[in-house]
């Protein structure tokens, strides 16, 4: 299975760094200025496919009897509303399609995950020429990281509106603790902490979940190198993985998009 | 895990994905599942207005079937009444009719008897006259003897 990695020493670390590496292209002199190409093709591909689809079926729905797919998009379209209005009450013009946006493109940017992953590194290499070829863009920390910004962002924008700029200060000073001078240097040293903290765990939990899943079939690949009753030994244990890996696939983008409302909500609730 | 320039597209893709969702998936479909959600609530709303006219239409026939059954009974009642009443005019006119008929049968039998007596007493005094005439031999004449013949036949 590993037989098309000649050009690499055929050694455990050789095979999963090769998988583990990004197709960069860099556009600018610093380590900064260059783009995972391979992400950002898989992501915007997996976007438009799931979107449009949706865009494709909304285009000719109809309030009678709907049809298969279109039962298929508003079992998605209800699921993500139920869960905007347990938690966000206020318009949710603009909240819940952000969930759904986040639920569709994260739960098909985690499903590249069940494509196998030397089958395709090897159609990624002798069909795209592509040496190397990342496929599961989730993780690939640029990917959840611009999540997660984008929702802190989002959050940021929402408190200022919601609360004013002034009130923003004031929340940033006065809780959780209180008012009280004295307590303005710890309740904004805890407000920090929580802002900080806030992106980074939305984006770390995902990416963690992600990658550590992709190392765990590349680590079962590797059984393919001891012979035949290891290829068949891993074969099986790459599929009970996969299977359980569907659950956490849709789990990973089910709790990022909840976390996508929370913190928006959070951002509407004063103190 | 180097961070680059992607993590700028990504943020901005996921902007440009949100507003596509936001302005032409959600709205449509929203208004669709509304529409239908509207659709049907009307469509139970007329059914239960459809049963609950059912029910007040099977009221009114109920009512109908009772006032007509009523009304039949009452004809029947009268036009009973009615034969009733005719019978009874029917029996009393046979029987006045009857009494009339025999009355006058036994007037004319009356007058018949009457008659018969009259003649009979003619004829007897006829013969009563004869006979004294045989007994006597000799003429008797009514005329004088009027008075005592009509005493015989007033005896008679």
């Amino acid at each position: 299975m590993a037989a098309e990695h000649a050009e690499h020493a055929l050694t455990p670390t050789g095979y999963i760094s090769h998988h583990l590496s990004f197709l960069t292209k860099p556009v600018g002199d610093t380590p900064f200025m260059s783009v995972n190409v391979d992400s950002l093709v898989m992501s915007v591909l997996l976007g438009i496919l799931g979107i449009g689809f949706m865009w494709l079926v909304v285009r000719g729905a109809t309030a009678g009897v709907p049809g298969k797919r279109q039962a298929f998009v508003e079992l998605a379209i209800d699921f993500v509303n139920d869960q905007v209005k347990s938690i966000f009450h206020g318009d949710i013009r603009f909240v819940a399609p952000l969930a759904l946006t986040v639920f569709i493109w994260v739960l098909l940017m985690n499903s590249m995950d069940f494509l196998p992953v030397d089958i395709m590194a090897w159609i990624y290499k002798n069909v795209f020429g592509l040496e190397y070829w990342r496929q599961v863009p989730t993780s690939d920390i640029n990917t959840t990281f611009a999540l997660a910004l984008a929702v802190w962002v989002l959050m940021l924008y929402y408190t200022v509106k919601v609360k004013g700029l002034g009130g923003f200060i004031h929340e940033l000073f006065c809780s959780p603790f209180g008012g009280n001078p004295l307590l303005w240097i710890p309740n904004f040293l805890f407000n920090l902490v929580e802002y900080i903290s806030k992106p980074l765990s939305h984006s770390l939990r995902l990416y963690g979940n992600m990658y550590a899943g992709e190392i765990i079939f590349l680590l079962l690949g590797l059984w393919a190198a001891t012979g035949v009753a290891g290829t068949i030994f891993g074969a099986i244990l790459s599929t009970g993985w996969a299977i359980f890996h569907i659950l956490i696939v849709a789990l990973q983008a089910y709790i990022f998009m909840m976390l996508t409302i929370v913190y928006v909500a959070m951002a509407h609730e004063s103190h | 895990m180097n961070i680059n320039l992607t993590l700028v597209a990504q943020f901005l893709w996921f902007f440009a994905f949100v507003w596509f969702t936001a302005r032409f998936v959600w709205p449509p479909l929203m208004r669709a599942v509304e529409d239908r959600q509207k659709k049907i609530a009307d469509g139970l709303a007329a059914a239960e207005k459809g049963q609950q006219e059912l029910v007040s239409a099977n009221g009114r026939v109920e009512e109908l079937v009772r006032g007509a059954k009523a009304q039949s009974q009452e004809l029947i009642a009268n036009a009973q009444k009615r034969a009733d009443e005719m019978v009874e005019q029917a029996k009393t006119a046979a029987k006045t009719e009857g009494e009339r008929q025999i009355a006058a049968a036994r007037a004319s039998i009356e007058q018949e008897i009457q008659q018969a007596r009259e003649q009979l007493r003619g004829q007897v005094a006829q013969l009563a006259m004869t006979g004294a005439e045989q007994i006597l031999m000799r003429e008797i004449d009514p005329a004088k003897h009027k008075d005592v013949l009509d005493k015989l036949s007033a005896r008679l």
